[in-house]
Order: C-alpha cells, then structure tokens, then sequence
C-alpha cells in the first residue's frame, strides 16, 4: 500500500477520492441553495404577473443606485475569489492571502451598503407596514398611480426577505473568508490543500449568482428615470 | 486487499479483525455516543429517536380511533381532536416515515453495501442527528403547550391567519428537520458517486442503494421548497403581511401550490426505500437473482423525476384551471408505471426460487400485497371524476396509510429484522417475530380496509364527529387499530430483549450475497479491514453457468 | 345489523351514477390485477418453497419481452382511466346553460344559501328534481368544501374568489351535505343537508318560504344605502361609469386592456377598485372593504357582495336607481335659505369616519 497522504481522512481510500467527495458535496449543496431561492423566486414571479403596475411602481422607488454599485463591488468580489483559487492552486501565498481578504472586505463593503440603503429605505417610509400609507401626500400618490397598499407592502415583503436571505448567505460566505484567512496565514493552505479555497469559492460565486437575479428582479422592473439617481444623494 | 470473486453463499469466511471487537464495544460511555461520527452508531442514536417519535404519533392515533369509536365524540373535544389528528400527521410524516429507512438503514448500510469505511461526511451525519434533535424537540415543544391544530397540511388562510395555536414553533420545528433531511441526502449522494468500492460499477449496485440514491436526489431538491413555504407563513404570521391572504392580495393557492411540491415527492421519499428493502429481502429469502435488475433500478430513478411533477393532483377540486388538472392526472398515471414494474418484478423473482418464510420475508411479501392495494387505490384517485368524489374523504386516508404503513412501515419492519443480526449480533426470536408479522398485517386490513368504504359513503377526514350510519365501519377500524397496536407493541419488547438473551448470530445468518455480510456480526469500526474489491454483480445467488433465458 | 351497513351512498344525480360506474370499472381492473399478483405471489411461495438448505436457484436475469408487456398493458389500461375520469370530470365544471343560480356562502362553520328570488337557508339546500342548478360559492373567511356525497361533486370554497358547480338532482330525498377541507375548530358541524324535492313541492316550499325580495332587489337597496349612486348614476355629477348594462359586456381599461364584467369583476372593483380603472375615468372610487354589512347583521360581506353583484346583472338602461327620499331637517337644526342648490356631495378619497383596512 502506498504511504498515506498526510491529509487523507481516515475514511477515504486515497486524497483524490476525498477530495472529489468535498468538491461534490459542495456543488449538492448549492443545488439544494437554488432549490430555496427558487422558492422564493416562484412566489415573488406569481406576484409580479397579477399585479405589474404595483410592482413596478414600488420598484422604481429602490435605490438602484446602491443596488448597482454593489452589483460591481460583487463581482469583483467575485474576480477576487477566482484569483484566490488561481493562487492557492499555484503556491502564491501571498496573493492568496490578498485575495482573500479583499475578497472579504468586498462582501463586507456590500452589507455596508446594503445596511445604508435598508435605512434610506426606512427614512424613504419603504417598509411593510401601513406607516407609509398614512401620511396624506403617500396616499394621494400611490391612489394616482392606482397602486394599493396591501401589494406594496407584498412587494417590500418579497424584496426584504429575498435580499435578507442573500445578505444572511454573504454573512455566512464572509466568515467563511474570516476562516481561510486564518489558515492561510497559518500556512496550512497549499496546492496540496487547495480544497477548502475551492469550495468556498464555488459558494461565494452562487452567493454573486443569485444576486444577478435578484438585481433585475427586484430593482429593475420598473422604470428608472435619470432623476432617480440623483434622488438618492 | 481482499478480493471476492467468486461467491459461494453457503461458506462464511472468518472475519479479519480482532474477535470480540466491534463498533458497539470500540468505546463506552455517553461521550463516545453522543461525539460519535461512526455511521452505525448515529443510526443507533437515530432508531431510538424515530421509534419514541412513531410511538408518540401512535399515541395520537390511539386517542382518534378510540374517540371515532362513537359517532358523537365522546372521548375528547372538537378542539383537542384537531390537535390529535395533527400531531399524529406532524410527528409520523416528518419525524418518523420520511426519515427512518434513510437514516436508520441507510445510515448504517449504505457505507457497508458499497464497501466503504463510512459516508463521506461523518461529521455531517452527527451533525444531522442533532439538528433532527433540535427540531423535533421544538415540535414537541409546541404540542406540549398546547398544540397545533392545521392539520399537518397546514393549509392558508386557515393556518397564516385564524389558527390560535402553536403554529409558528412546529412550523420552526418541521423546517429545522428538514435541514436534517437534506443534510442525509447529501451525504448519501456524495458517498454513492465517490467511495464504492473498486469494480462496483453503478450497474452492480444493490437495489437497496439505487432505491436510496433515488431517495437523496428528492431529498435535496424537495426539501428546500418545503423550508420556503413554511417559513412564508410564519412570515405572514408574525408580520400580517398577505402572501396567502386573499383579503389583502394573497393567494391561498399558491402555498399548496408550493406545499405539494414538496410534499408529494416526499410521499416517495418514504416509500422508495422500503421498496429498496424489499428488493433485497425477495432476492435473499427466494435465494435468487432478482428479475429485471435494470428495470427496477432504472424505476427507482424514474420514480423520483416523476414524483416532481403530480404535485397538483392534490388540488383537483382546489380550483386549478381544467385542463391543467388533465395533465397532473395522466402524469399522476405515468408515475404509476415504474411502481407497478418493481411488483411484477419481484414476484417474478420468486418463481422458480427457493422460498423461505423466516419473518422479513413475510413483510416483505405484505409489503408487495399492501402496497400494491394502496397502489391500485392511487389509480383510482388519479382519475379527475373519481377523485372530485373521494377527495379530502376516508378513501384518501386508507389509500395513504395502506402505502405508508402497509408498505414502508412493513418494509422498514423487514429490514430491521433482517439486519438485526448484522446490527446486534443476535438474532430475534424467530416465532414471536412472525407471530408479530401476521398480528400486524391482520390488524392493519381490519382497521384501513373498511375507510375505503367509509370514504366512498362520503365520510369526511378530519371529523371528530360523524352520521350515526358510519359507526359499525368506524368501530371495525379501531378494533383492527388495536390490534395493530398489539402488533406493533411486540417488536418493540422482542428486538429490546433479543439484546440481551438472543442468540449470537454469525456475520451470515441468512447465506445472503452482499458485502454487508462478509464481515462480522456486529461489525468492526472501520467495517472492512481493507477495501473490497469487487468483480460481481449483486445477487448472484446461482453459478454464471447456469444462467437461463427467459422470454 | 349488518343489512344495515351502508356500503354505497345513494345516487341522486347524473354524474353519481357515471362515478360509481367508474368505480366499478376501477375495482375490477385494480382487482383482477391484485388478484392475479396475489395469487401468483402465494402459489411460487407455497410451490417454490425451500425444502434444504443446498437448494439450488436458477439464474434467471429478466424478460424484456415481459418487461415491455408489463410497462405498456397498464399504460393501456391507464389511458381507458384516464379518459373516463377526465370525462365526467371536464362535463361537471362545464354547467349547462340557462341553470338556476343558487349562490353559497361558506363560513366558519356554516353553510348560508340564496336562492335567486331572495330565499335563504342555513346549512340545508332545497332543490327540485330533474332540473339542473348551477351553484357559485365563495368563502367568507378560510377554505371549505361544499360536498355531497349523493350527488358525487365536491368543491373547494376558497376566499376573495367565486367558484361554480353543478348538479342535476334525480332522486328525490334528502342527503348529507359535508365540508370537506379542514376548516377549524367546528369543521365537523359544518354539515347539513341537501333537500331534493318534487316539482310541485318544490315550488310550495318557493312560495312559503320568507324572502325579503330577490336577491337583485335586495342589492338594489344596498346600492341605495351605500350611496353608490352618488357616483354612478347619469347627470351632471357623475363621476363614473354607468352600471347600466355592464354585466357580461367588455370592459375597456385606463392601462389598455380588456376584462369581461362578471362577478368576479365586480366584486373585485367593490373591495379594490384601484385594481381596474375604467378607461376615461379617474381613480377616485373608495374600497368598501368592511363595510357592506353591519356589524351585528345576519348578512355577510360575501353575501352583501352577491346581492350588489345580482342587482347589477339585472340593471337595464335607464334604469339606475335614484334616491328620492328627503328627510325633513329635525327642529331646531340650523336650515339653507331658501333658492340656493344643496351643496354637492364631495367624495372624500376615503369616506370620513371610515378606516383604512389594513
């Protein structure tokens, strides 16, 4: 019998049989992930068809603005974690360790962002209940715009929670990061031992995937006016 | 490295590993339990989880039967049957039927059929245990302070917005469990691509594992759809919001819409392994190679992408549009074939066997004589006029209990004891064993036999009352649930004392072909000293020589 | 004792004696073939039993000639099934033509019927033998189901929409009437019964039953009370369109597309008016979601919904109602002098005094 890889767990015939096992339950894991969303994603679909004109109108009021900056500040969050796998798979350590954390600071940079744009959205009276409805020059809009209050507040539970869940999932995706930072500085991350990276790196990319999604789903059903970028500043 | 080439059943070659040391007394103490990552020790946490969970939703069917037994529901009230039916649905379906076979059976054999020391995420596995811990612990939580009274379908806008019970920590409860599930069948379908073992290509696979491979893939693509659901209620619950709420926008649909998606591919979650089961105890028990190997195999597969797409044959009268119940319903047919396939299959396999009646065989065959009764009553259903009569009547809740406790609850039995041996190193007291087969399967027509009947006459589900002219029906079937629970009683003292005073059994009691049974009785940790390696198909009970053609 | 077992409801419609016929079809297919396997099943286990423990089996790996014939005689089988059930299926959420409209209110935990001429039960439902009557349901808060077993038809009655069913009653008697989907606490009591009667008896019952008007007449006065009027009726203050007409024509609306008025659109356009603007009129109608029945009353919102909805259906040209009555001011109350017009009702983009639902 050949000498044991010396990160071959106990249960596993040889390393490439681990680590095909690790890459594979990854990839499983995140079709259960599109599964979840998926859900959501149906629910918000049916929505969106019976009531367009609701929608919309509650759209074009997000801050597409932040939504497209962190839209940039994701995917190259996401270049990041590519070249970080790039550089653990080549043994460049300290590329690795640079690309981990900037990729951790971009996720973070997006939460930030997304934490502003919940508040202007609260300040913007853009929440679930019925406060919004209740000041007089509200509901003279959204009655001119034929928009009623029950669909509002559907749309701004959908975006709530489709964007909460995929800020949960970028929490997670970012300790993640924190965790390969940790070994990486440890020197315990090698092209020998590039399968944590990897892994990772497929979870953050779903995380930016679904973002992709939800992007035009959410903010982008409406229209936008010029006006509205400058709106928000 | 060990090679089997050439299997003679009748021979046992001796166990390589030290005598005397096994999983069970690698390491004592609850430490080493309740830390374990050992595949056959979580399987042991989790059997006694499911059977206290089964015997709490037995309780709960005890008390409906007894009350049912007069029209005028004497025993509890309106309010607390509710909570009865409820519990029974919550606690059988997602505590004991959709995870047993996978998580006892599977967890325990799935590592040991395919050659390999253990699933590829030990850690995962105990990981599972605990969050199914955790969940059901809510769940029970919730019942015991007062209950939930939905019914386990939880239907809007009954459940989001009038329900005053607990329905918000069972929903959490069921929604944490469902992490368990998919939890398992990750690590199944990862360990079945990755670590079988050299030469067991998928096309020498037992059935057992293609049963539970089929069983995974729902399991991780169902389960999640399931967690959205529920929590959109809760959702709608805490916040008021009306994602089901037709008075401020909702739509009560859309959440059977997605309820069902799960949950009738969950319905084969529960009944794929027990057909695994049984595939392996007709090949054993006839000593013969099973009949249509690739068939039954490519059944389990076909079953589980079907089952995506009959989940509105639940919402026929629920007002979906005419011709989109037409589709559903001959889809509700397609998904009929592969089943009827494995039963033509396996009782081809016993022709010309050699039949022994020990007791997994005998559930087994009354798993294949129920199953194919609550099969042909899903015929029926799956035809739009005939439903329009028996919906949300007696009729769908024999149809369903013949298929989930006449066939998975009687398969899940068969395993048990047949693996029994391999788990324990006892063997169970063969005479009470199959006392216990014929009280369960007499029991179980006497009480589910007359709701078909029942249902047709138009008896509703979910009444704690009912016409006086249904009684003589509604007493037989709490006779015949008494007697089941006798039966089901049984096993529970019998298997605990065979424990203790069974005979020690050898790693082949049964002369059965397998890797599972090449190694002791109970089996080492690690489970095989070295990887097997492997150059035969499964169940080659006869010499190759000897192969005969058949039509 | 045992004669008097019940194995079989009663046929009391056209369709019951279609499904038990279905039945039967089922029961000897489904049973020849479980009969078949069952008995195969015993005779190899009884014939091919091990009788030593050297036995020795054949290896017999499969059939695909048998494989095939046992895939596709039930595809056959299942086709014929099929076809039946859709048949029956498709004919019942087809009504005929010209049937009766008995409209049904579902409610935790009751049943409440209107018959067209105003007639109104609880939890029993008297019809006539030999004619069909077409049925429109609705809930008033979670879903229900309106089953009856003689009859062979069930439907799900679900919240914020209107469905229909239909039967024609054959036999004569009375049957159980079930709700039969999960409906809370007093699911179980929400039974009652459907009463079949002959022609002649039939419209005895008609006459001596207590009717307050039909139910257009009784939408008529709701029209009146809840001032619909105000807006909907010719004259220089109209702010909206005429009623007149409407029922079953094609709405054209602001955003461009079409709906045909029925009453669905009708009830919708009560409760959430903002929901289908008319083309050319503004949106300032107000919902009258909560406010169609008083608190204390008999009626139901979904009951009230289908009276205003029956009055409009029989609303001809020139025919919307006015309100004629003037009420003498009490004594004392401050009076307009005489010669000026009556200041014009302002319609309040809410009605004061009126809160906004949640």
């Amino acid at each position: 019998m050949s000498a044991e890889h010396p990160l071959l767990a106990h249960h596993f015939d040889d390393i490439e049989q681990q680590r095909g096992a690790e890459t594979l339950g990854m990839w499983v894991f995140l079709a259960t992930e599109v599964l979840i969303f998926g859900g959501l994603f149906t629910g918000y679909f049916v929505y969106r068809s019976w009531y367009p004109r609701d929608f919309e109108a509650v759209s074009a009021r997000l801050n597409v603005l932040i939504g497209a900056v962190n839209t940039v500040v994701l995917l190259t969050s996401s270049l990041t974690m590519a070249l970080s796998v790039y550089a653990v798979r080549t043994g460049r350590q300290r590329m690795l360790l640079h690309g981990l954390t900037l990729t951790a600071v971009l996720g973070t940079a997006f939460l930030v962002l997304k934490a502003v744009e919940y508040y202007a959205d609260y300040r913007d009276g853009l929440v679930p209940n019925t406060a919004p409805f209740d000041a007089p020059e509200h509901q003279r809009e959204w009655a001119e715009a034929q928009v009623s209050p029950q669909k509002v507040i559907l749309f701004l539970m959908f975006y709530y929670v489709m964007t909460g869940l995929h800020a949960v999932h970028l929490t997670v995706g970012i300790g993640l990061m924190a965790w390969l930072i940790v070994r990486a500085r440890g020197g315990t991350l090698s092209p020998e031992r590039y399968v944590p990276v990897e892994v990772c790196g497929l979870y953050w990319h779903f995380v930016d995937v679904v973002w992709i999604f939800l992007l035009p789903l959410l903010y982008l059903t409406g229209t936008h006016h010029p006006a509205d970028f400058t709106h928000f500043l | 490295m060990s090679t089997i080439t050439q299997y003679v059943p009748q021979a046992v070659p001796p166990p390589p590993s030290e005598p005397g040391e096994n999983y069970l007394n690698a390491a004592f103490g609850l430490r080493s339990w309740l830390l374990t990552t050992d595949h056959k020790r979580i399987a042991i946490l989790y059997l006694v989880t499911v059977t206290l969970m089964f015997f709490l939703g037995g309780a709960a069917a005890t008390l409906i039967r007894l009350n049912l037994m007069t029209p005028y529901g004497e025993l509890v009230n309106a309010d607390t049957y509710n909570k009865l039916f409820t519990m029974h649905g919550v606690l059988m379906v997602w505590f004991f039927l959709v995870p047993v076979i996978p998580v006892v059976l599977g967890n325990f054999f799935l590592p040991m059929m395919i050659g390999a020391r253990d699933l590829a995420f030990p850690r995962l596995n105990l990981a599972s245990w605990y969050i199914f811990i955790f969940g059901a612990a809510f769940t029970l939580w919730a019942i015991t302070v007062g209950g939930v009274d939905t019914g386990w379908t939880f239907y809007t806008p009954f459940s989001s917005k009038s329900s005053h019970t607990n329905v918000i920590p069972t929903l959490t409860g069921i929604v944490i469990s469902g992490f368990s599930s998919i939890a398992t069948g990750l690590n199944f379908v990862v360990t079945v691509h990755r670590m079988r073992a050299p030469g067991l290509t998928w096309g020498r696979l037992p059935l057992f594992i293609w049963s539970l491979y089929a069983t995974s893939i729902i399991l991780l693509l169902a389960t999640p759809v399931l967690a959205m659901a529920l929590s959109l209620v809760i959702i709608e619950r805490v916040f008021q919001i009306g994602i089901f709420d037709p008075s401020l926008g909702g739509d009560p649909l859309l959440f059977q819409h997605l309820f069902w998606f799960y949950s009738h591919p969950a319905v084969y979650i529960m009944v794929l392994p027990g057909m695994g089961i049984v595939s392996e105890l007709i090949t054993c028990f006839a000593r013969k190679h099973i009949f249509g190997y690739t068939f039954v195999a490519w059944a389990s597969i076909g079953i589980a992408v079907l089952s995506f797409l009959v989940w509105a044959h639940h919402m026929f009268v629920a007002g979906q549009a005419v011709y989109s119940a037409m589709i559903f319903s001959i889809l509700s047919y397609a998904v009929a074939v592969p089943s009827a396939i494995k039963v033509f299959n396996w009782t081809a396999t016993l022709y010309r066997g050699s039949v022994s009646y020990r007791a997994p065989l005998l559930f087994a065959l009354g798993f294949i004589g129920l199953f194919t009764m609550g099969g042909m009553t899903g015929l029926f259903l799956a035809a739009l006029g005939m439903d329009m009569h028996v919906h949300d009547t007696y009729f769908i809740i024999a149809h369903f209990h013949f298929i989930m406790v006449g066939g998975t609850v009687m398969a899940y039995m068969g395993g048990l004891h047949y693996w029994w041996p391999k788990m324990t190193g006892r063997m169970y007291p063969e005479g009470w064993s199959k006392l216990a087969a014929l009280i369960i399967f007499v029991g179980f027509i006497l009480t589910f036999l007359p709701q078909f009947v029942l249902g047709y006459l138009g008896m509703p589900r979910r009444y704690h009352t009912y016409p006086p002219e249904f009684q003589v029906l509604n007493v037989m079937s709490s006779a015949g649930a008494s007697i089941l629970a006798v039966g089901y009683l049984l096993p529970l003292v019998y298997l605990i004392w065979s424990l203790g005073y069974g005979e020690p059994a050898g790693p082949n009691p049964w002369g059965a072909t397998g890797l599972e049974w090449q190694t002791p009785s109970p089996p080492p940790t690690d489970n095989f000293v070295a990887t097997p390696i492997v150059t035969y198909g499964p169940y080659e009970y006869s010499p190759l020589e000897e192969t005969e053609l058949v039509g | 004792m045992v004669a008097e077992v019940p194995l079989f409801p009663e046929q009391a419609s056209t369709i019951a004696g279609r499904v038990d016929g279905l039945l039967y079809f089922l029961v000897a297919v489904t049973g020849s073939v479980t009969l078949l396997v069952t008995v195969l099943i015993l005779y190899f286990a009884v014939k091919y039993r091990r009788r030593s423990d050297g036995d020795r089996t054949p290896r017999i790996l499969g059939s695909f000639r048998l494989e095939l014939f046992w895939t596709v005689t039930p595809l056959f089988f299942f086709l014929v099934m099929f076809y039946w059930g859709a048949s029956i299926y498709n004919d019942v959420s087809r009504p005929p033509d010209g049937a009766p409209e008995v409209y049904v209110v579902g409610k935790q935990w009751m049943w409440k019927i209107q018959h067209p001429d105003g007639q109104r039960e609880i939890n029993e439902l008297h019809l006539p033998v030999g004619r069909p009557v077409k049925l429109i349901l609705t809930s008033e808060d979670v879903i229900h189901d309106f089953f009856v077993p003689a009859f062979r038809t069930k439907v799900d009655v679900i919240p914020g929409r209107y469905v229909t069913t239909w039967f024609h009653p054959t036999r004569v008697g009375t049957y159980h009437l079930f709700c039969s989907q999960y409906c809370g606490t007093n699911h179980a009591g929400m039974v009652g019964s459907v009463v079949v009667m002959g022609e002649q008896d039939y419209d005895d019952w008609l006459a001596g039953t207590r009717a307050e008007g039909s139910l257009a007449l009784q939408g008529r006065k709701l029209f009146l009370k809840l001032q619909c009027d105000t807006c909907h009726s010719p004259g220089p203050h109209q702010r909206a369109p005429l009623l007149e007409n409407l029922y079953g024509s094609t709405v054209h609306l602001e955003d461009g597309g079409t709906v045909t008025a029925d009453d669905a659109y009708i009830r919708e356009s009560i409760l959430y008016p903002e929901a289908k603007v008319v083309q050319g009129w503004r949106p300032i109608m107000p919902t009258f979601k909560g406010q169609l029945a008083d608190k204390g009353s008999e009626l139901t919102e979904e009951e009230a919904l289908i009276q205003l909805a029956a009055f409009i259906r029989t609303l001809e040209p020139g025919q919307t109602p006015v309100r004629t009555e003037s009420f003498p001011a009490p004594v004392g109350a401050p009076t307009r002098p005489k010669g000026k017009e009556p200041a014009s009702v302002v319609v309040p983009e809410r009605p004061p005094g009126r809160e906004e639902p949640p």
